[in-house]
């Protein structure tokens, strides 16, 4: 079990946001507040940091919340909130065993938000992928030779997700794609809501790509939408090749897996054929990419297909603007039809 | 996986019914978990009882009722059971199974006070 996960008094940072705590406590009670300590609260966001405090309750958003647009926040109350606690809501004399109908996915919440941030990046013609991946497998450096050989094709901008450090987001930053970094505290996972927001502080262009670099794990952040178009997994072959029957969430819910790191496969004893075969058997129809960032080997393909994506994501959004468009014309003749009668 | 990240779920939903439905305590929630769906059942009980404290749902009875994994088979043409993700065909013996079932995990219903 993971006793990481969002559990403990961790904390997520985003990078780049200056931001106010927002506090949720062991009895579940919700601020309502301007500030735990009492000071002005003016969501500028225009500093370095934001630090969303997880308390060991943790929590999530109960309001409905855009996120495409503007950056300040304003929630209609003072703090942000990654939930709302029962607030004392209960009524007297309610005493009599009942029994309530849910039937609520667990992730529903989580799914609310990445169906916004996917809602929003629809819109704007935004390739999203969110690349995941156990620590180590050059993630980092396999993005920063795509931004590089991507210049001039088309916009990049880049989500890191780590539990500490902003090493990542300099790395990418070193390159002169905009990055945006996210720090889980102890979560081991980023979720719908915390890329949401870094979406508001990045801002990437209309018709660009986002790369989302999922903190290092292969088991939790399979279970997250974050409203990306794609998952793709990277496994480097100095991992073991039965890496996707040990963690086979992670490889189902993946698009493609970029097998990486390929320059060191003279010095080890990686089974190439064998580690697809067993990708296959979790996930038939998961397209394999063999890639080096050291050689540029399967560069040619993997580019392909992130500018057959980003293509494909703006014509999308042109056909959504053109859609309203047609329909703004439409209206507008009915309008214009009724306001001429008599 | 990430168990705690999901009871704290729970509770949420749990607390937001609280308020909607104006009761006070949870005698028992019924979660369905599916055998796909990565979710350790003790793991969970265990997150459960550290994030319910102070909460409508401490102390609540949690029952899981597992769901069967299911998977259809290309090759068979036909929906099979499956155990777990990399298992193959009951029938075939092979690979080519699209997981059509049990990677629920939703809450079900409450009893409450």
């Amino acid at each position: 079990m993971c006793t990481t996960c969002g559990c403990g008094k961790g904390e997520v940072k985003i990078e780049g946001q200056e931001h106010g705590d927002w506090h949720r406590h062991e009895d579940g009670t919700v601020h309502s507040h301007p500030h735990a300590q009492g000071a002005e609260h003016t969501h500028d966001h225009g500093g370095e940091q934001l630090h969303i405090h997880r308390h060991a309750d943790g929590t999530v958003h109960s309001h409905s919340h855009a996120h495409a647009g503007e950056r300040a926040h304003d929630h209609g109350h003072d703090q942000l909130h990654y939930g709302l606690g029962p607030a004392g809501a209960h009524a007297p004399g309610m005493s009599q065993e009942r029994m309530v109908r849910i039937e609520q996915d667990i992730l529903g919440k989580n799914n609310e938000y990445a169906h916004l941030n996917r809602q929003a990046f629809a819109e704007r013609g935004i390739f999203a992928v969110n690349l995941v991946s156990s620590p180590g497998s050059g993630k980092t450096t396999l993005l920063c030779r795509t931004i590089q050989a991507l210049k001039g094709r088309v916009s990049v901008s880049v989500i890191e997700g780590d539990q500490q450090t902003a090493h990542d987001a300099d790395r990418i930053r070193a390159t002169g794609a905009p990055a945006v970094q996210i720090n889980t505290g102890k979560g081991c996972h980023l979720d719908a809501h915390m890329v949401g927001h870094a979406v508001e502080r990045l801002a990437p262009p209309d018709d660009s790509v986002l790369m989302i670099e999922n903190v290092g794990n292969l088991v939790c952040p399979s279970s997250f939408d974050l409203g990306e178009a794609h998952k793709v997994v990277i496994l480097a072959v100095t991992e073991g090749e039965d890496k996707p029957l040990k963690y086979p969430d992670m490889f189902a819910a993946a698009d493609v897996m970029l097998l990486n790191k390929t320059d060191l496969l003279p010095y080890l004893g990686f089974n190439v054929p064998l580690c697809i075969e067993y990708a296959r058997r979790i996930n038939p129809g998961i397209r394999v990419i063999l890639t080096s960032a050291i050689t540029g080997e399967g560069f040619g393909e993997w580019l392909d297909w992130i500018t057959a994506g980003a293509k494909a994501a703006g014509a999308r959004k042109s056909q959504t603007v053109e859609a309203l468009k047609r329909r703004i014309t439409e209206l507008e003749s009915r309008l214009a039809a009724l306001s001429g009668r008599p | 996986m990430h168990e705690m990240s999901l009871a704290e779920s729970v509770v949420q939903i749990i607390e937001d019914y609280a308020r909607r439905e104006g009761f006070a305590r949870v005698r028992a929630v019924w979660l369905e978990i599916g055998s796909l769906s990565g979710v350790e059942t003790e793991a969970m009980r265990f997150c459960f009882d550290a994030a319910s404290r102070a909460t409508p749902a401490e102390g609540a009875r949690l029952e899981i009722v597992e769901l069967p994994g299911t998977a259809w088979c290309m090759k068979c043409s036909e929906s099979v059971a499956v155990a777990a993700r990399h298992d193959p065909c009951p029938r075939c013996r092979g690979y080519q199974l699209q997981v059509t079932g049990g990677t629920e995990m939703r809450v079900k219903e409450l009893e409450v006070d």
